[in-house]
């Protein structure tokens, strides 16, 4: 799979053509969280990290998972299951936007051939609390990345602010190969009998988890889960001395079974905002904790002057 | 004279927000200059996506002088107070001027003060101007702490030639800017505006937002007309696109046939909000054609192939979805949809929405009447019309409401008045919107918007100020207006309980409609106070009624005779109130025709039993004007009466048969409104 130029435009070149970008930027490449998460924005690198004074550059592949965007494999354009690449510059650069329109340029799209816009997208995560301007970025028409100044996370100020980038990788990949169906992206880059698809690789995996995020899931066990998780994040917060980090899991495991509650159905608009509301208050004092701590830069190392 | 010319050059503004930041920069720095005594000749702002621009001409070069007199303490006031006045100006005793008033003499400073050159004066207010520009939405960036919509990247500000030198936030103002994003990123710089806009065009970027309206509607019409197609005007959506591009190109795509079997609506929808295209139309049918408009922000040199390519691409991934949305939809029947409405709240205190569809149901049905409408129909309708919601459409584009529930309706092989009802029973959105045309779409429309004020009116949830978050003076106005323009007949007391409201509420939701009625009214250029003489009638809840009343009484008071009346309606009521509190009693009745001593209280006597008799009889036909008519007749009379008549005469029972017939006056007009409430 290659462009004219000779260009690999398969979907994991895709990955390792960002990483090489970025990491030669300077960002430190970290590797995607070992939690199920809705976004890129809830791998701690990039909540509890946006947090503080502290200089932060990082980028990172994050499986995102949406169950209510299941399609059981049938649409070519949705997902449960996605990729996000994920950029988080902070303080946010003053020629960011030349960076990422660069970063496009290196996987190969041309500002010069394609209608590239930065068009108003205002961002906010109720569950952490959070909320930032910037763009939406489209190519010729595309919406291919997500563009964010962070204005607050868990409820405090980002000061300095941090720039996140968060690209689509398959939507980006479908737009680079020219491909109308997400399951026909080439993964591997090769042909023939060594090609491999996207399909390939997560056909299967679609069918079965739009099932389970639909109709199969236990709601009973995941309203336990949510409560249990809940309760850890609380306790951990509690502990002498406080475990922002741990507590910090306990937040992202919540939410994400709020998400598979939500899928099933079993939450109303009402409750809804209720479940929203506790899983904010679990971020915000993951927040508060991991502000207390010297990673975070906000407050002195032990023993330091 | 000389020229100001101001840039804040910025990453991309967003577009529903630039032309009123254009004008609050307009109006922010003319304003500033304005308070220093300075003036312009002329000023214009510009925006485009990345800068904010403007130049005013005809500044002078500095502030004239200007002397401040300040009134000081009086000659031989205490030390103290001498000596803060001295301070507070900065002169001496000597430099102070004596003056004398009435009293005797004080002190007067009078301050020279040296007009400022103008680029220190803008050097103190541009920078001030940035730091509280009124952004709808701010943010900060990067280590900065100075708000703006979107980082600020660069100053230009040149007065007369010349960089005036301010810092804001770090940004130092200078001459420079940029071009366009991708077509000329290079930086250039410019002393004057002739200069800055003649090098903005050669990089490629059209200053003037109006600009790159014309131009992206004359090449859009010219596709357009080349193909044999029309472009469906949209305004709202040419300035949108205005305010995404620096430099429009406008291209032609292609829809795939396969596309057009989804409804318009949904088609144009997308294309719209999702995509910013413009929408054609086949100028002979009328009907949507398959093609697009996409406006593009570069000049790209394979004459648009790539970008034409993509966008089709993007437009046929979203009309895939919504077409899989619409075959899906197709397989279930509208009823099908109910049971998903018992999970979907309408309010937390008002219950679900399948609990309000029951009543607005319900509530059809009893209106069916009103309405000219088919009972049964009404309460199917009602009982359907937002079975939509929780269509897979609906959740995916919630602004076709209603519009696929009559698709739906139709599919179904329901009654083409049911669809239609379930369609225009949002209806009317605005002041400006058209009311449901049939009976059917009325019932419904007024059932939905009885019950929601009925239930918030219940529940204590009233529009208090500029606070209305569930658009309960819109529905109200919405009922007026259905009412008004149906020529519907419901007395608003007997729908209310209809819909299930208590009485003391009730009460208070009809002088809501009051207060709605009136504001309604004045929009049409009716007066308040007629309005209000109407209502202090009392028991007044027929909208239709009322409205025909004050209308004659409008026409009524129009004339001469009228305003004589009304004249000598109060003169009678003032002398009415003034004698009843001195008597401590209340004059109301018939006077007794053997007490009367003068002609002019027989004639009216007589006249008012005549005209009070036939002004009776056409309030009861509803016929206000010719009771109007009826009780012009009394003009002369009552005239006659105050010029002939003393009412307070010595003789206490003819002062009060006197007074009792000036009750009858009251009594007489009060048929059809309140007079006294009437101004003037």
């Amino acid at each position: 799979m290659a462009t004219a130029t000779g260009q690999d435009t398969s979907f994991q070149n895709l990955i390792l053509t960002l990483q090489r970008y970025w990491s030669d930027y300077g960002c430190t490449l970290l590797q995607p969280y070992d939690i199920e998460m809705g976004a890129g924005t809830f791998h701690p690198a990039t909540t509890l990290r946006a947090l503080g004074p502290k200089p932060w550059n990082a980028a990172y592949v994050q499986p995102s998972r949406r169950p209510t965007d299941g399609r059981y494999g049938t649409n070519p354009n949705r997902f449960q299951h996605y990729y996000q690449f994920q950029v988080i510059l902070k303080p946010s650069p003053e020629n960011i936007q030349e960076l990422y329109l660069n970063s496009l340029y290196a996987l190969g799209i041309d500002p010069s051939k394609h209608d590239i816009r930065f068009v108003e997208d205002d961002w906010e995560s109720p569950t952490l609390g959070a909320w930032g301007l910037g763009w939406e970025v489209w190519c010729d028409g595309m919406e291919v990345s997500q563009f964010t100044y962070f204005q607050q996370v868990g409820g405090f100020d980002c000061a300095p602010v941090a720039g996140e980038l968060t690209y689509g990788l398959e939507r980006l990949a479908m737009y680079i190969q020219g491909v109308d169906d997400g399951y026909e992206l080439n993964f591997n880059g090769k042909e023939g009998d060594k090609k491999v698809t996207y399909g390939d690789v997560f056909k299967q995996n679609e069918f079965e988890y739009s099932h389970y995020n639909f109709n199969a899931a236990n709601t009973d066990m995941l309203f336990q889960h949510f409560k249990d998780a809940e309760a850890e994040c609380m306790s951990l917060l509690e502990n002498d001395p406080p475990l922002a980090m741990p507590a910090y899991d306990q937040c992202i495991k919540a939410s994400h079974n709020f998400n598979l509650l939500d899928a099933r159905g079993v939450i109303s608009v009402t409750e809804r905002q209720a479940y929203i509301g506790r899983v904010r208050t679990l971020a915000k004092a993951c927040c508060a904790a991991w502000l207390n701590t010297p990673a975070s830069g906000a407050v002195a190392e032990e023993g330091a002057e | 004279m000389a020229e100001l010319l101001l840039e804040l050059f910025s990453e991309e503004i967003p577009a529903r927000m630039q032309a009123k930041a254009a004008a609050d920069l307009q109006k922010l720095v003319s304003e500033a200059l304005a308070s220093n005594d300075v003036f312009g000749e002329a000023a214009k702002a510009f925006v485009t996506p990345r800068r904010l621009a403007l130049c005013i001409t005809g500044l002078p070069t500095a502030q004239a002088d200007r002397k401040e007199e300040r009134k000081g303490p009086r000659v031989g006031a205490p030390e103290k107070a001498l000596a803060g006045f001295l301070k507070s100006t900065g002169l001496t005793i000597e430099q102070c001027e004596q003056r004398d008033d009435k009293k005797g003499s004080f002190y007067v400073a009078v301050i020279e003060k040296k007009g400022q050159p103008l680029p220190d004066l803008i050097a103190q207010i541009v920078p001030q101007v940035i730091r509280n520009f009124p952004w709808s939405k701010s943010m900060r960036w990067g280590n900065g702490s100075l708000r703006w919509v979107r980082p600020l990247q660069s100053i230009l500000c040149v007065f007369d030639g010349e960089i005036v030198p301010f810092e804001v936030d770090g940004i130092a103002a200078g001459d420079s800017s940029k071009g366009h994003r991708f077509l000329a990123p290079q930086s250039f710089n410019a002393r004057s505006f002739e200069d800055y806009a003649e090098k903005l065009s050669t990089h490629r970027v059209m200053l003037d937002a109006e600009d790159r309206a014309q131009h992206i509607w004359a090449d859009a019409q010219s596709l357009a007309q080349a193909q044999g197609l029309e472009l469906i005007d949209d305004q709202a959506l040419l300035k949108e696109v205005s305010g995404l591009i620096e430099w429009p190109t406008v291209f032609m795509g292609k829809i795939d046939d396969e596309f057009m079997g989804v409804p318009q609506e949904v088609l144009t929808s997308t294309m719209r909000a999702n995509q910013k295209y413009f929408a054609l139309k086949d100028p002979k049918t009328g009907a949507l054609a398959p093609r697009f408009i996409v406006v593009s922000n570069i000049d790209p040199d394979d004459a648009g192939a790539a970008v034409v390519n993509g966008n089709e691409r993007v437009l046929r991934a979203r009309f895939s979805d919504a077409r899989f949305l619409w075959d899906e939809d197709k397989k279930n029947r509208l009823e099908d949809y109910l049971p998903k409405l018992e999970k979907v709240v309408f309010h937390a205190k008002l219950g679900t929405v399948a609990e309000k569809t029951s009543r607005i149901s319900k509530l059809a049905g009893a209106l069916a009447s009103i309405t000219n409408a088919d009972k049964s129909l009404a309460e199917q309708a009602g009982a359907l019309c937002k079975a939509d919601l929780v269509s897979g459409m609906v959740f995916e584009f919630p602004e076709l409401q209603g519009l696929m529930g009559q698709y739906y309706a139709k599919n179904d092989g329901l009654d083409e008045q049911l669809a239609e009802a379930i369609a225009q029973h949002y209806q009317p959105q605005g002041p400006s919107d058209d009311v449901p045309a049939g009976g059917v779409a009325q019932a419904v429309s007024l059932a939905d918007k009885l019950d929601t004020l009925i239930g918030f009116w219940s529940i204590d949830e009233k529009p208090t100020g500029s606070k209305d978050p569930y658009a309960l003076r819109r529905a109200a106005l919405g009922v007026i207006r259905m009412i008004l323009e149906g020529n519907l007949r419901a007395p608003l007391l007997e729908v209310f309980a209809k819909a299930g409201g208590a009485e003391k509420a009730n009460a208070d939701l009809l002088s809501f409609f009051g207060d709605r009625l009136k504001v309604h009214l004045r929009d049409k250029g009716t007066r308040h106070d007629l309005v209000d003489a109407v209502f202090a009638l009392g028991g007044q809840d027929d909208l239709v009624l009322i409205v025909k009343r004050v209308e004659a009484l409008s026409g009524f008071l129009a004339t001469d005779d009228g305003k004589n009346l009304l004249a000598g309606y109060k003169r009678a009521v003032n002398i009415l109130r003034a004698e009843e509190k001195k008597d401590g009693a209340a004059y109301q009745g018939t006077a007794d025709a053997n007490l009367f001593a003068e002609d002019a209280e027989r004639a009216l006597f007589a006249q008012i039993d005549e005209a009070s008799r036939e002004a009776g009889a056409a309030v009861s036909s509803e016929d206000f004007a010719a009771a109007m008519t009826a009780l012009a007749k009394l003009r002369a009379p009552v005239d006659r009466f105050f010029e002939d008549v003393v009412v307070n005469a010595e003789d206490a029972s003819v002062r009060k048969n006197r007074l009792l017939l000036l009750s009858q006056i009251r009594s007489a007009l009060g048929q059809v409104a309140n007079f006294s409430k009437v101004e003037g």
